[in-house]
């Protein structure tokens, strides 16, 4: 059973260390991802035309392997963790542009008549009617671009030793320990459930005045 | 309102030079067909959509010259859906303009309190969400909402489209009870007349295309419709619409029908009348009897014919002891005081005759009763 936790010490770190590793190289960039999104949606919702051409930009950078990514950065950024997070941050966009876009434009018309109609201007309407009522959509968004992250930051090992908890991949392979492989997937699925959980009461937290049982379906996006 | 038209760049004319005055501390009614602008034009009032030419004065101002939010806070606005911000609770729905203007929580709060029991809401419910609520308690929160900052000027956009008949009728008698009470300038709009009618101390009529076909009291549209267009809208039952605008107080009652069920068989025989109006020892109706029938002892009410609904003069329009009196098996309308003892009955011919005075003399004020 020891075998499962004994990391072997070129890894330079315990398995506790590799999983906040981990958590640290997926969710950054989805926080990076969100803080780029928002302003990006906003505008999308605001001019209409915006919208096809932002999709199809996202949608062919997310078509980009992320290997590919990694050879172009590597000559920047280097074999840093930062190599491995701009891919993640820039992937995410795909799932949380439309989630984002979605969810303001959901705001039914005679909400948003009935604020202008009260003297709210455009950024209160936004900061307190649209986005709001947006956050069920947008933690949906969150949840796919969380729980697609976190699979993700694994490919990292491909730079050498960035891919946290996917780098036992790799030395299951070099050490022959398939148990170190066994570990390496239990542990990334355990923490992508988790995450989606948290967020999951995250959104029942922000959103007390959703009828039960409606809660926004996920967008079927998968890598 | 003066010369206000609102052109599209497409071309389009919403509102074709609309000109009216719409009279302080009352409801003006804009109705017409979809398409007609009235939507518009009342969205030029608070600058939602902004006129291509003319100009709209409020107490003698260009609402142009007040900045857009102070102008659109000093209107409530009531909207087809009630338009409520859902993640929000019923009594921070209600207290959002008060807080813009800078009202402290407590105050804000207690205000829309105090506006839910004004609007016939439980005060219980303040801390629920909208998706608790039902339709019709959704539109009292809106009008409570619009109601909160005390503004002077209220536009409703067709508030009560939505819910069904039985629940717009509670509404409409609440806003007309609210306007009594607080005396707002109101500007309703609305496709259905009925409502006009029932609301409106005045009714603005568009057609298609923006342009007024006619501008006048609920009773004056009635008896003389402008044109053919505004006959049409009107409907076919307009005539008998209109009695609505006429009391029945003035109608001749008589009592010569009219009998106790204790009176005795001697009192029923001896009646020149097809038919007695039964009533028990407090004067309440019972039942419509033959003299015949009664004196040989059919006076238990469920011998009796039934006597329909009773009109009571002096509150009731005309229209309502006309309806009494089609309804009623003998033709005969039971007129009763506010506490349901008869006073007297009318027959059709009776009716009809003070039909014929009453329009003799001319439309009179609003019989203060619904139609």
């Amino acid at each position: 059973m020891s075998g499962y936790f004994d990391i072997p010490s070129d890894l330079q770190n315990t398995w506790a260390g590799l999983i906040g590793l981990h958590l640290r190289e997926a969710l950054l960039p989805v926080l990076a991802g969100l803080v780029l999104a928002l302003p990006l949606a906003q505008l999308c919702v605001r001019f209409r035309w915006l919208y096809p051409p932002v999709l199809g930009v996202t949608t062919v950078l997310y078509a980009v392997p992320s290997l590919a990514f990694f050879v172009v950065l590597i000559d920047y950024t280097g074999q840093t963790e930062l190599t491995v997070m701009i891919p993640l941050a820039v992937y995410s966009l795909v799932v949380l542009v439309p989630a984002i876009v979605d969810g303001v434009r959901s705001v039914p018309q005679e909400t948003l008549a009935a604020a202008t109609a009260m003297g709210f201007g455009p950024v209160r309407r936004y900061l307190q009617v649209q986005l709001p009522i947006a956050v069920p959509a947008l933690v949906a968004g969150l949840r796919v671009a969380t729980v697609s992250s976190i699979s993700l930051v694994s490919v990292g090992a491909l730079i050498g030793n960035q891919g946290a908890l996917g780098n036992l991949l790799a030395a299951a392979q070099k050490y022959d320990r398939p148990e170190l492989a066994v570990n390496s997937v239990v542990t990334t699925a355990v923490l992508a459930i988790a995450c989606d959980a948290a967020l999951v009461g995250l959104r029942l937290l922000l959103t007390p005045w959703m009828p039960r049982g409606t809660a926004t379906r996920r967008p079927a996006v998968v890598k | 309102m003066e010369s206000v038209t609102k052109r599209y760049p497409d071309g389009t004319v919403a509102v074709d030079q609309l000109s009216l005055d719409i009279p302080d501390g009352s409801i003006t009614v804009l109705v017409g067909p979809s398409g007609c602008g009235k939507t518009t034009t009342l969205r030029m009032i608070n600058r939602m959509v902004e006129p291509t030419e003319g100009t709209i004065l409020l107490d003698g101002t260009d609402i142009q010259r007040r900045p857009v939010t102070t102008l659109r806070r000093s209107m409530g606005y009531v909207i087809q859906n009630a338009g409520l911000f859902q993640h929000r609770t019923i009594v921070d729905n209600i207290a959002t303009v008060p807080r813009m203007l800078g009202w402290g929580k407590q105050k804000a709060r207690a205000r829309a309190a105090e506006l839910m029991e004004r609007v016939g809401l439980d005060t219980s419910l303040a801390r629920r969400y909208p998706y608790q609520l039902s339709g019709g308690q959704q539109q009292r929160v809106g009008v409570a909402r619009a109601l909160a900052a005390d503004p002077p000027v209220l536009l409703m956009d067709e508030p009560f489209s939505a819910v069904d008949p039985v629940v717009r009728k509670g509404l409409q008698d609440e806003l007309l009870r609210i306007q009594a009470e607080l005396g707002k300038t109101i500007v309703f709009v609305t496709h259905d007349i009925d409502e006009a009618i029932k609301l409106g101390t005045m009714v603005a009529v568009l057609r298609t295309g923006g342009r007024l076909a006619q501008f006048a009291s609920p009773a004056e549209l009635l008896s003389a419709p402008a044109d053919a267009f505004v006959e049409d809208f009107l409907g076919a039952d307009r005539g008998v619409r209109r009695l609505s605008f006429f009391p029945s107080a003035a109608l001749e009652l008589t009592t010569a029908p009219v009998v106790r069920a204790d009176a005795g068989a001697e009192r029923f025989a001896a009646a020149d009348a097809p038919y007695l109006l039964v009533t028990d020892a407090d004067g309440r109706p019972l039942g419509w009897g033959t003299p015949a029938g009664l004196a040989a002892g059919d006076t238990a009410p469920d011998r009796l014919l039934p006597y329909g609904r009773p009109f009571v003069p002096g509150t009731d329009s005309l229209r309502a002891a006309l309806d009494c009196a089609v309804l009623s098996p003998t033709g005969w309308a039971v007129a009763v005081d506010p506490d349901g003892r008869v006073t007297g009955v009318a027959s059709q011919t009776t009716i009809g005759e003070a039909i014929r005075a009453a329009h003799a003399a001319g439309p009179a004020d609003r019989a203060g009763v619904a139609p």
